[in-house]
């Protein structure tokens, strides 16, 4: 994983995705008494942003590592 | 009969010198000034010897060296060359190209005349 | 189907199983066909950071505090995505060094230093203690209320004696079962596969129990998830905790815990035992970094619905929000899903304990007991042969003494805090490594010393902010403790120290400690520079990831004896596995006979890994050194040796663009020689010109003054005609030296110009006046045709009346004797005058109308007689023409005679443009 530096940096901008939405302020403007599909707000908030980030955590790590193998069988 | 030699050099001061050597000597001489005269006179006088000079106008002495040995009539006729581009290369070349002897310029008259009779005795 | 008894024996059935597994997992593991191999068995283990606090406490804390339980694993999902770097940088630096614990990781970053090791081992222990309690506390209160059924507020225990409290006896139970699991191996240092294994099975069951009963709330209980919101929303109380509530103090308190919980899932010692010292392989780190966040969320979606569900269904009962999973099922009667629950929190209960309590017994068992007991001398001497038995036993007495002291902390604190805040006082004291793990990972400059003072700081400042406050809460110390600080200084209350308020007791903690922390592990770092020890393991941590770095074995040198070697492995490892571990050495390296083994530095340092394996690496340094004689290498000779490492490493990444660099100039050299061959060949070819021009008047010179010298009796005339040959050849030869120096002079920028206003006209009048006789002698008629007037240039005089003569003396070498004419032309235009020089000689070829110009090239062949001359004239006249910024060039057909012309700017100021 450390060879392929795309994939780190990657992960890097992911991680300061992560920390951007899950953080003051922009936590602050979901976090109020409402709801989004029956849900409250920051609720849905919180774990729809979660769940994208472990998705693009997946995309990024899985798929490189295809790419390697294509690379290093070649 | 005194043998006969052949000076081919296009610069006149030393035709003259050597001219005087080799009559001093008691050889026959004659003068060519450039590289189809003596080509021409090789074939006319026949000469025992030329003292032939590289850098000639008209066809240079190599050329000549060539052509005298391409010509088996003239087998017996013995060449000398004599150059100022005195590399090591010019030595090998004229040698290939079936000279008898080489001598750079400026060289000393007693090796000349020394030279000249080893070739001709 | 709730009675004691009932709920006994499915709880041990549930232990049995697990241990079944784990017998089934090492077994697989000793057949080489590792099960915990798997990436998602991995990822699975690394789930038991969800232990009884996420199981039970989570939805306390969330009745509370709405969303707020979720900063505890958005930190680590976002610590996950640096995976790559940071844990497998632990990973690879740990394999590298068998380091078996982190206390041994920072023991050994900073030079093996066991006082070190000790310190951390102190720390984790202290710390995790309260994290025990609370695995404590939530089985026993668990079971209480399970066998409590159908009433769901459990008898209040406390001031029971030890002997008939139910926690007493799950600790016995618990130091059991770990002691089963983590020590059955006779030797100390394998991996625990088996142990793996289970508790990968536990997070699946955890997981499957808690998915049940948060489905059972929403759908059995409530009509589905948007019913049970909207009648929670309904209530204004309940629509407040879908909030995480305004006021920047939640916030701070919201990243405070990301952080908190983000070095927790690094340097808790049960998460560094399961992700990087039972790691297989680094491979399987590329599905936990999605894998185990999937898992943080899959088991926190309930969460809240199962908090506001609670709160709604029992309102005003009392009962504990720590304990709605259980609650919940037990009012609906649901009393299997009642008891799977509380399976479940059995096994987020002894999964955390298990592989806490194993990894906290290695690290009081290598770097605390050992080097104690090293020290003293009936061990230090080779009076027992055999030490693993030993090394097991200590290892089983300190898990007892930690579930103990889990227990005794129960005692002391349990019951002051809600499951949460006990788990957050130990992520509070963990968190303290983080300058020295995260530091000694990336910044060779942190020392023993700086890492020391760092620990103490935080570890005194979390001690005080956190711990000694919990005890006070409990009535084990005076509660003036925090109401009014030590000895009543305001200054000093606990959780405003030095007045900080705002924040809460987490926050407070965390600012101080970091502050106290970080501040005296770089201060005291940068008090000196490292030692040899702590540089060489320093960069060993540091470029754990390049592709080299220095073995540990460059860095010891020193002598020892094969046999030592092997008996002190055996000591430890039992003789056995040392002598298996020996005979595979020697057969890396060629060798049948591991008796024929050489006692060098690599071996040494292969033996020293085997015992840091099971003793830790600061123990293990002390033990090799007490039977090798080791020379110490100085910081300078250290430093060399990580340098040629380091060089080398530079070496290697500059090579891949070196070699296309080089590509690249092989072609712009291949260009490059061709010309340099080129001009090779012009300059053989000009020394071959100059060698030929010299020598030939040097023949005649020579020649004729050795006949006047050989023989004195040359008549008269002859010796007049020979002298003046040699005088004539002898100006010949000054003539072609000083154009020689000439041309050189010029080519070389050397010459001297003597710049002036110029009259053209004047210039070419004097040089036909100087070349006069020289056509009077061949009969050459010269004409001239100037313009009348003509405005003054800048030039050289003497350097311009040199062209203009060499012109006229080539012209007249030309022409035919007798009917030759020569014009000499000065014409101006608006910018440049122009000279030419026509003569009516023979012409030059056009092949040669180039070549004239180069030096030593006459043009010669197609003429009768050659040119006398040197070959240097046109070329050095072009030069000066062209110095002045003017042209010289040739017009002519063969035949019609030739024309030289030069022109020469007018506003030329001063002198050359062709510098």
């Amino acid at each position: 994983m450390q060879k392929s530096t795309l994939t780190g940096q990657r992960l890097v901008a992911v991680f300061l995705v992560g920390c951007i939405l899950f953080n003051y302020p922009v936590l602050s403007l979901f976090d109020r008494v409402a709801t989004l599909f029956d849900l409250p707000l920051v609720f849905a908030y919180l774990f729809g942003a979660w769940g994208g980030l472990i998705l693009l955590m997946a995309w990024v790590v899985e798929r490189r590592s295809d790419q390697r193998t294509e690379r290093s069988g070649g | 009969m005194s043998k006969k030699i052949l000076i081919a050099d296009d610069e006149q001061n030393i035709v003259i010198s050597v001219e005087f050597l080799m009559k001093r000597e008691g050889y026959t001489v004659s003068v060519a000034g450039d590289g189809e005269a003596a080509l021409a006179k090789i074939r006319e006088e026949k000469p025992d010897l030329v003292l032939l000079d590289v850098m000639m106008p008209k066809k240079n002495g190599f050329d000549v060296c060539q052509e005298v040995r391409a010509d088996p009539a003239f087998a017996g006729t013995r060449i000398l060359m004599l150059t100022a581009r005195g590399r090591d290369t010019e030595v090998a070349k004229g040698l290939a190209l079936g000279a008898d002897g080489y001598m750079s310029k400026p060289f000393s008259t007693k090796d000349l005349v020394d030279k000249v009779r080893e070739l001709l005795g | 189907m709730l009675q004691g008894p009932v709920v006994i024996a499915v709880s041990f059935l549930y232990l049995a199983l697990l241990f079944a597994v784990a017998y089934w997992g090492d077994k697989r593991a000793d057949a080489g066909r590792s099960i915990i191999s798997n990436p998602t068995i991995y990822a699975l283990s690394m789930a038991v950071y969800c232990t009884t606090w996420t199981y039970y406490g989570s939805v306390g804390r969330a009745a509370v505090t709405g969303v707020g339980f979720l900063p505890i694993y958005l930190g680590p999902t976002l610590v996950m995505t640096l995976g790559g770097f940071l844990l497998l940088k632990m990973i690879r630096t740990a394999k590298a060094n068998r380091i078996t614990s982190i206390a041994d990781f920072i023991a050994s970053r900073y030079g093996k230093s066991q006082l070190l090791g000790g310190l951390v081992t102190v720390i984790a222990v202290i710390g995790i203690v309260p994290y025990i309690a609370l695995q404590l506390k939530a089985v026993a209160s668990s079971y209480d209320l399970i066998v409590g059924y159908p009433a769901l507020i459990a008898p209040a225990e406390s001031g029971s004696s030890i002997f008939a409290d139910t926690t007493f006896y799950i600790a016995l139970i618990l130091a059991t079962f770990t002691i089963l699991f983590g020590t059955r191996h006779l030797d100390a240092t394998e991996r625990h596969e088996g142990m793996v294994a289970a508790v990968a099975l536990e997070s699946v069951v955890k997981l499957m129990a808690f998915g049940a009963v948060g489905l059972f709330v929403t759908f059995g209980l409530y009509g589905g998830i948007g019913d049970l919101f909207a009648r929670a929303m309904s209530d204004p109380q309940l629509a407040k905790l879908t909030a995480v509530a305004s006021g920047s103090r939640s916030y701070a308190t919201w990243f405070s815990l990301t952080l908190l919980a983000g070095l927790a899932i690094l340097f808790l010692p049960r998460q560094f035992q399961v992700t990087v010292v039972e790691n297989v392989s680094e491979a399987q780190l590329k599905r936990a970094i999605w894998l185990f966040p999937l898992y943080l969320l899959l088991i926190n979606l309930f969460v809240l619905p199962i908090a506001l569900g609670g709160l709604m269904r029992f309102a005003g009962q009392g009962v504990d929000a720590d304990t709605f999973v259980l609650t919940l099922p037990m009012s609906a009667q649901q009393e299997l899903l009642a008891l799977l629950v509380f399976v479940g929190g059995l096994s987020a209960a002894t999964g955390m304990v298990i592989v806490e309590t194993i990894a906290l017994s290695t690290m009081v068992c290598n770097d605390l007991v050992m080097p104690l007991l090293l020290r003293t001398k009936t061990l230090a001497l080779h009076t027992e042969r055999d030490l693993s038995g030993l090394l097991l036993s200590i290892r089983r007495g300190a898990i007892v003494l930690i579930l103990l002291l889990g227990y005794l902390y129960f005692r002391l604190a349990g019951d002051a805090y809600a499951l949460v805040g006990i788990g957050l006082i130990s992520f509070s004291a963990v968190a303290q490594f983080a300058p020295a793990m995260i530091g000694g990972m990336y910044w060779r400059g942190g020392t023993r010393n700086g890492a020391l003072a760092g620990l103490l700081a935080g570890f005194a400042v979390w001690a005080y902010t956190l711990l000694l406050p919990s005890f006070s809460k409990s009535g084990w110390l005076p509660a003036s403790f925090i109401s009014d600080g030590l000895f009543g200084i305001t200054l000093l209350k606990p959780h405003q120290l030095f007045g900080l308020a705002g924040l809460d007791d987490i926050s407070h903690c965390l600012f101080w400690s970091f502050a106290a922390n970080i501040g005296a592990y770089v201060v005291v770092s940068l008090l000196r520079a490292p030692t040899a020890a702590e540089a060489s393991q320093a960069t060993q941590f540091v470029d754990a990831l390049k592709t080299t770095r220095p073995v540990g074995s460059a860095l010891w040198r020193g002598s020892a004896d094969a046999a030592d070697l092997v008996a002190l492995v055996g000591r430890f490892l039992g003789p056995v596995r040392a002598e298996t571990a020996f005979a595979s050495y020697a057969r890396r390296h060629g060798l049948a006979d591991p008796s024929k083994l050489e006692a060098d530095a690599d071996l040494v340092h292969y033996a020293e890994m085997l015992l840091a394996g099971a003793i830790g690496s600061a123990s293990a340094r002390a033990m090799v050194a007490s039977v090798a004689k080791e020379e110490p290498l100085s910081l300078p000779e250290v430093m060399n040796i990580l340098d040629e490492a380091s060089q080398l490493r530079s070496y290697s990444r500059e090579l891949e663009r070196k070699s296309r660099e080089l590509e690249a100039a092989t072609g712009e050299l291949k260009a490059a020689n061709e010309q340099l061959l080129e001009v090779d060949r012009l300059k053989d070819d000009f020394m071959a010109s100059v060698s030929h021009e010299l020598r030939t008047p040097l023949t005649s010179i020579r020649a004729f003054s050795e006949i006047l010298r050989d023989d004195p009796k040359t008549a008269l005339p002859e010796r007049e005609r020979f002298l003046g040959i040699i005088v004539s050849e002898t100006e010949r030869l000054t003539r072609l030296v000083n154009q020689i120096l000439d041309m050189a002079k010029i080519e070389s920028g050397n010459a001297e110009w003597l710049v002036e206003d110029v009259d053209l006209n004047s210039v070419v009048e004097q040089s036909m006046a100087a070349t006069s006789q020289l056509f009077r002698d061949k009969g050459v008629a010269l004409s001239l045709d100037l313009a009348s007037s003509v405005p003054l240039i800048r030039g050289d005089r003497d350097r311009l009346m040199q062209v203009v003569i060499n012109l006229l003396s080539n012209a007249v070498k030309f022409v035919p004797p007798n009917d030759g004419r020569v014009t000499v032309r000065l014409m101006a235009d608006n910018d440049s005058l122009r000279v030419s020089v026509t003569d009516n000689g023979p012409g030059i070829r056009l092949e040669d109308q180039a070549v004239i110009f180069d030096r030593f090239r006459q043009g010669g062949d197609a003429m009768t007689s050659k040119p006398t001359g040197t070959g240097l004239g046109l070329p050095i006249s072009r030069k000066i023409v062209e110095y002045f910024g003017g042209k010289l060039w040739v017009e002519s057909e063969p035949g019609q005679g030739a024309s030289f012309i030069f022109s020469l700017p007018l506003n030329n100021n001063e002198n050359g443009t062709n510098e």
